[in-house]
């Protein structure tokens, strides 16, 4: 297996490569400060020394969004985690353990997937205040339900293979049994299933930093960029269209890399 | 004679280019008219392989590489895709191997076979459905009109594969095929399967190739053997000779190991140093009247059939008592309740003296210690994640036995009682073949030195000449560290090499016990002699 034959997957990883050096170190990707103006002029559309123009500040946008990356993925990483976290735990408890507890957890789960996730997490952001943190718990809760799903069915799968019984005929206490044979092997479709969510979230994040409740300006978030863009957009639609392609860029590769992940090749 | 089928230098590989793996390599053969070859093999040999290139079905990434089929004055490597599907079904008949799976599960019994007599002879749906009924009744379906109306989850294992022996030879094809045709039926099933299937081949003069692991049974039906390994041909000839003059080394091997073709008890190949006395006389194991029912609770408990009613027997230490029955004749159930591993509805467990039959928690784990299982399925019962070296120090790490660096030179140690390579360590269970894995599997059961193992089926997934290997080693094990075996299998021949008082279950009762010998020497109970007349081999 080659993956220098499959050009959509070598160019989503180049994409994710540099995703992530602007997110560890954007000085090395940005040629500006994203928060001084760079006195060269206002609204200025591409151009070989600003690459995706400049604001109505006259701020460079290319170094704007290489220092966002960092806060827009910190939040939706946090919240697919979170929700990986919290998900894999209400599942592996109660596919492991089943009956009283199993169902009532499972009809709370329920209630949790039927409301739709930016509603959710609008709740979340309006009673914790807005802020990336808050963005990220109010996703990440959204996206905990369908985790625990998940993980209860590889769990349901795991428990009756025949070498779970037979960790316990050789001594192996409960717990051991959970963690050393259960867990390792339901996590598999619930690590390919955060990758997939780790897109979804994404544009989440982005989607409600762009209705203004994540990080307050002048902060580089890649909703709010495009969101300030829109004053704009007649005049100078750079402003945002050019973020908006960076996070379809970044979501559309992180789906094709979740997809590898997940053995679909 | 003219042969009807003629094979010259078949070649198949799997994958194409550099990563060819060639499965078959240079098969030549012959099936005269009306004669029942056997080719017999273990897996992988490439005996199934031969039978669907034959007709061409072979799954997408096999090859053939050259070669000549002729069947009747016809090359079928070469025959257009429309004459094949006129010859197949129509001039060659094929019973498929599972027959839980090879049945339509939307169509009805009649209606399948009478497919194949619309496609093939032209038949009107009238008499085709007529004709169904005859052709059930003559592969010893009872009641053919009824059951020609029901489906394929109607019908139990041995009714389906009847019905597939009665669409091969609908059209009355001068070759069937029979690809490991009983291999998933019960023996006294086996027996009237291939009965039938005989008589049927004898009636119409059909040619039989029938394909099998087992040398038993190709020596009970065959008028002559094809034996291959890896893919060539190691000895033909008339079944009589192959068996009682196997000029091949692998075939000889493959006699030895058949357990129908053997009638003695495995004796220990090692020179035992110190053997194990047991120290008392007093059985090691003691249950009465063990009872299970499953499922239902209630009052519809007590009208559901238990899966073991009131079961009575004991264990002498140091023995092997083996629990003998076809499948759902509660042996397993049995099993699982004596090794705590499922809870009994009534009865006693007695272990060393000591009432086992409701110990739990923490008890019951450190009971563990001294009674351990070995599961049917080696490809089940071990962490497809774990190591081998991590598998068997599992149950020593469980009870805090030793340092990181003891619990290694266990593994160690173990391996070598299981007679396995030390680098094997390393691997992971998909690394290994089903043998390796039975042995990994004890050897971890052996970890902590219990005194009682409780083996559910351990050789059943296996080759036969594995399976002997498995069983020599269980019963060196048996004497060098004085083990107590429970021993389950449906399979009277393995349980013959291994058994020293021999259980009879049947619909969750035990209908007689008693010395190994006893039982087939002079069985008493007709069910038990119907199951050692069952045993493939013994019409040699």
């Amino acid at each position: 297996m080659s993956i220098l034959r499959k050009p959509g997957l070598l160019l989503s990883f180049l994409m994710l490569a540099v995703t992530l050096l602007a997110m560890i170190a954007p000085q090395l990707l940005a040629p500006y400060d994203p928060y001084a103006s760079v006195g060269a002029g206002r609204l200025l559309p591409p151009s070989p020394e600003h690459l995706f123009g400049t604001d109505h500040l006259a701020r460079d946008v290319f170094s704007r969004v290489v220092y966002g990356a960092g806060l827009s993925l910190t939040a939706a990483g946090l919240a697919v985690i979170g929700g990986v976290i919290v998900g894999s735990v209400i599942g592996l408890v109660c596919g492991y353990l089943g009956g009283a507890i199993d169902f009532v957890a499972m009809r709370f789960v329920d209630v949790l997937i039927a409301i739709p996730g930016i509603l959710l997490a609008l709740i979340v952001v309006a009673t914790l205040g807005f802020g990336p943190l808050s963005i990220a718990i109010g996703v990440g809760l959204g996206t905990a339900g369908s985790f625990a799903r998940v993980m209860r069915s590889a769990v349901l799968r795991v428990r009756s293979e025949e070498y779970v019984e037979a960790a316990r005929t050789i001594g192996v206490r409960g717990s051991g049994v959970l963690f050393r044979h259960v867990l390792p092997n339901a996590a598999r479709p619930v690590v390919s299933m955060a990758a997939l969510e780790l897109a979804v979230a994404i544009l989440s994040v982005s989607a409600l930093s762009f209705l203004g409740f994540g990080a307050q300006p002048p902060a580089p978030e890649w909703g709010a960029l495009v969101s300030a863009g829109r004053d704009f957009v007649a005049i100078a639609p750079w402003l945002s269209i050019l973020p908006g392609v960076v996070i379809l860029a970044v979501v559309l590769s992180v789906n094709r890399v979740s997809r590898f992940i997940g053995g679909d090749r | 004679m003219t042969a009807l089928l003629r094979v010259s230098d078949l070649r198949v590989d799997y994958g194409s280019g550099r990563r060819a793996n060639p499965a078959i390599r240079g098969v030549d053969f012959e099936v005269a008219p009306g004669e029942i070859v056997a080719v017999v093999g273990e897996s992988g040999s490439g005996k199934s392989t031969i039978s669907h290139a034959l007709v061409r079905l072979l799954p997408d990434i096999a090859r053939i590489r050259g070669g000549k089929v002729e069947f009747d004055g016809v090359d079928l490597l070469r025959a257009p895709v429309s004459a094949m599907r006129r010859i197949r079904g129509g001039r060659i008949g094929f019973v498929p191997q599972d027959p839980s799976h090879s049945l339509n599960p939307l169509m009805r019994i009649g209606e399948q076979i009478a497919e194949t007599l619309r496609r093939h002879r032209g038949l009107s749906r009238a008499d085709a459905a007529a004709r169904a009924v005859e052709i059930l009744a003559e592969v010893g379906v009872p009641e053919p009109e009824r059951r020609a109306t029901q489906y394929p989850h109607e019908l139990s294992g041995g009714l389906r594969q009847r019905v597939l022996i009665g669409i091969a030879w609908a059209c009355e094809p001068a070759l069937v095929i029979a690809d490991e045709p009983t291999s998933a039926l019960d023996a006294t099933v086996q027996r009237h399967v291939l009965d039938r299937m005989q008589s049927l081949a004898a009636e119409h003069n059909t040619a039989v190739l029938l394909v099998t692991h087992d040398l038993a049974v190709a020596a009970d039906r065959a008028n002559r053997i094809i034996v291959v390994e890896k893919g060539v041909i190691v000895e033909a000839g008339i079944a009589a000779d192959v068996l009682s003059a196997p000029t091949h080394a692998y075939t000889r091997r493959l006699v030895a190991a058949a357990p129908g073709l053997n009638a003695t008890r495995l004796k220990p190949t090692i020179a035992v140093v110190d053997q194990h006395i047991p120290d008392s006389t007093e059985p090691l194991v003691t249950v009465s009247g063990l009872t299970k029912t499953y499922g239902a609770t209630g009052r519809a408990k007590a009208a559901a059939a238990p899966a073991v009613a009131g079961a009575d027997f004991s264990i002498a230490r140091g023995s092997t008592f083996s629990l003998v029955g076809e499948s759902g004749s509660g042996k397993s159930t049995t099993a699982r309740m004596v090794a705590r591993i499922i809870p009994s509805d009534s009865g006693t467990i007695t272990f060393d003296g000591q009432d086992i039959t409701r110990v739990g928690g923490e008890a019951l784990r450190q009971l563990r210690r001294r009674i351990q299982v070995v599961y049917q399925n080696p490809f089940g019962s071990l962490d497809p994640r774990m190591t081998v070296e991590k598998i068997i120090a599992e149950p020593l790490r469980a009870f805090g036995i030793g340092t990181r660096r003891e619990q290694a030179a266990t593994v160690r140690e173990l391996l070598g009682q299981v007679r396995l390579a030390a680098d094997l360590r390393t691997r992971r269970p998909a690394e290994l073949s089903g043998g390796q894995r039975q042995r990994v599997a004890i050897a971890r059961a052996l970890a902590l030195r219990p005194e009682f193992v409780v083996l559910d089926e351990p050789v059943s997934a296996l080759d036969v000449s594995v399976q002997e290997q498995v069983l020599q080693l269980l019963v060196d094990l048996q004497a060098e560290f004085g083990l107590t075996y429970l021993f389950i299998s449906h399979d009277l021949g393995v349980i013959r090499q291994i058994s020293d008082r021999i259980a009879v279950m049947k619909d969750g009762h035990i209908l007689e016990q008693a010395d190994a010998r006893h039982i087939f020497d002079d069985a008493e109970h007709p069910y038990t002699k119907e199951l050692i007349a069952a045993i493939p081999g013994a019409r040699r």
